[in-house]
């Protein structure tokens, strides 16, 4: 069926290359079997993989799956939040060990601290980091108004809109100017609207950003929408069943998902992720 | 106007029926020749207080500072043993059951060691003050500690945060609520610690006065120090409450 469809789909073995010996210098991460179990013994559970991947540099990458499809052990595992149990991780070259300066998480639920205003969350990165404070004060000032947050930033998060309160974990997550962004479903917890409304801004950001970011949803519209290229997961243990070029065009808006392409992009991973992996 | 009513009627309850039960007390007394010395009318235990008042406020003086000395130095003792609990794990295999252990002692019972140990005067008072605070104190500060939501963590993990700046930044905020509740606890005991101490030994204090006053049948007096132990005990209360919602102003 896969192979079958005109659209411009990559296997995931095709692109990387086997073996994990060095490749291209642009990927941002790159996965060479990666596996992960949770728990050991007879009650082990495996979560993720065995999964190779690469992630370009600059590019936007949505992860769409099921609920339980070791997705967001994906994402933690890129962190460096979690380690895999088998396999090799790299970030720009480099083994990944452990979490990074370089690579700012928008979580799933805002995580603002409630004691702190809305810039002293922003701020956050930068005092952890020691950041020099008169520049990164000055990009958190520039950040809240890029998000419409500007005459909030004095306010305490629980006074805030869930919107709101993912665009302030937005800002805090790029104050530090990372180069790769994960997103852990941020709009998870938003009603449809709002989550519509969000993602086109981010995807805005985003490209004035210029960054690499990997997105993990449930909600396939979203992951077209932003991706330049989605990838769709299987079920528990998570693999890679679809890895596909998003070839819209650039900035894209609500009109995007009526484009005969969104449309055509939406069907073929709509039907892989309704149709049950057969061994 | 209906709704107005509702709001003052509702504010005026809790008054109301203390008053209802003052007046059903004062009744209750005369109706059926209760004596003084069992249970004395509030009118009795009133006439007495005055009589007796600056001896009734000498004693709340001396019973306060007992209570808010040894809150203080509880709070000062178990602050930086609840940090060394909460950043070394071997502290924490160490001590805590250790600690833990104690806090199932009743502290009451030591109170006639602490005599022995110190002799009569202030400062037995104030260790066993100290003892009763400073358990419910530690236990809440390192429970608040560890009270970290695991996603809060996560953030603070990404960013590397060191163990300082993970505990300045995040376990010291996140701990502030269970400090107040400990001390909440802890003021209420202080008290008690306070007027046992003054039980076993003591030269002065409410709670000497009560035991001196019902030796002598004198009860209204010991009525009125036990209403005046009432009140510090709410007002030192409403004390640290009063400082939790100054310092605590947000919502989880």
């Amino acid at each position: 069926m896969m192979g079958g469809h005109p659209a411009a789909i990559v296997s995931s073995a095709a692109r990387t290359n086997a073996g994990g010996t060095r490749s291209s210098e642009t990927a941002a991460i790159e996965l060479f079997g990666v596996t992960k179990v949770f728990g050991e013994g007879p009650s082990a559970t495996p979560a993720l993989g065995p999964l190779d991947l690469a992630i370009e540099t600059g590019s936007f990458v949505s992860v769409v799956g099921p609920s339980g499809c070791g997705k967001s052990t994906l994402l933690r595992l890129i962190a460096g939040l979690e380690k895999p149990t088998s396999g090799r991780l790299r970030r720009y070259g480099d083994d990944l060990d452990g979490p990074s300066r370089k690579v700012g998480i928008v979580f799933q639920d805002h995580v603002l601290f409630p004691w702190a205003s809305v810039l002293e969350n922003v701020m956050l990165p930068a005092e952890v980091l020691s950041l020099p404070k008169a520049a990164a004060l000055e990009r958190a000032h520039w950040l809240l108004e890029l998000t419409g947050l500007k005459d909030f930033a004095s306010h305490k998060p629980h006074m805030l809109s869930g919107g709101m309160k993912q665009r302030a974990a937005f800002c805090r997550a790029v104050l530090a100017d990372p180069q790769l962004l994960l997103l852990d479903e941020p709009f998870g917890a938003l009603d449809a609207l709002t989550r519509e409304e969000l993602s086109l801004e981010l995807s805005r950001l985003w490209q004035d950003l210029g960054r690499t970011a990997l997105l993990i949803t449930h909600d396939l519209g979203e992951a077209i929408l932003l991706g330049d290229r989605i990838i769709i997961m299987s079920d528990r243990p998570g693999r890679i069943r679809l890895d596909m070029r998003v070839d819209l065009p650039r900035p894209r808006d609500v009109n995007t998902m009526k484009d005969p392409r969104f449309i055509e992009i939406h069907q073929i991973a709509r039907d892989l992720l309704f149709t049950r992996q057969r061994n | 106007m209906d709704t107005s009513w509702k709001a003052i009627s509702a504010r005026a309850a809790t008054p109301l029926i203390y008053l209802v039960l003052t007046i059903l007390w004062e009744a209750g007394t005369r109706v059926f020749h209760i004596p003084g010395w069992i249970l004395p009318a509030p009118t009795a235990i009133f006439t007495m207080a005055k009589d007796w008042a600056p001896e009734l406020l000498y004693n709340t003086y001396v019973t306060v500072r007992e209570t808010i000395i040894g809150f203080v130095l509880a709070l000062v003792l178990s602050l930086p043993l609840a940090v060394i609990i909460a950043f070394t794990s071997t502290a924490r295999r160490l001590l805590y059951p250790i600690l833990l252990g104690l806090q199932s002692v009743p502290k009451v019972a030591l109170a006639p060691l602490v005599i022995l140990w110190l002799g009569i005067g202030n400062w037995p008072k104030i260790v066993i003050v100290v003892l009763v605070c400073f358990f419910p104190i530690l236990v809440n500060v390192v429970a608040g500690f560890e009270a970290v939501p695991k996603p809060m963590m996560d953030l603070m993990y990404s960013l590397r945060a060191s163990k300082l700046a993970i505990f300045r930044r995040l376990r010291a905020p996140i701990a502030m609520p269970h400090l107040f509740t400990g001390c909440k606890i802890a003021i209420t005991f202080a008290v008690i610690g306070a007027v046992i101490g003054e039980f076993v030994a003591a030269q002065e204090g409410l709670g000497y006065m009560i035991l001196v006053s019902t030796a002598q049948s004198q009860t209204p007096l010991a009525f009125a120090a036990i209403i005046l132990l009432t009140f510090i005990s709410i007002a030192l209360y409403y004390a640290i409450e009063f400082l939790e919602k100054k310092f605590v102003t947000w919502h989880p």
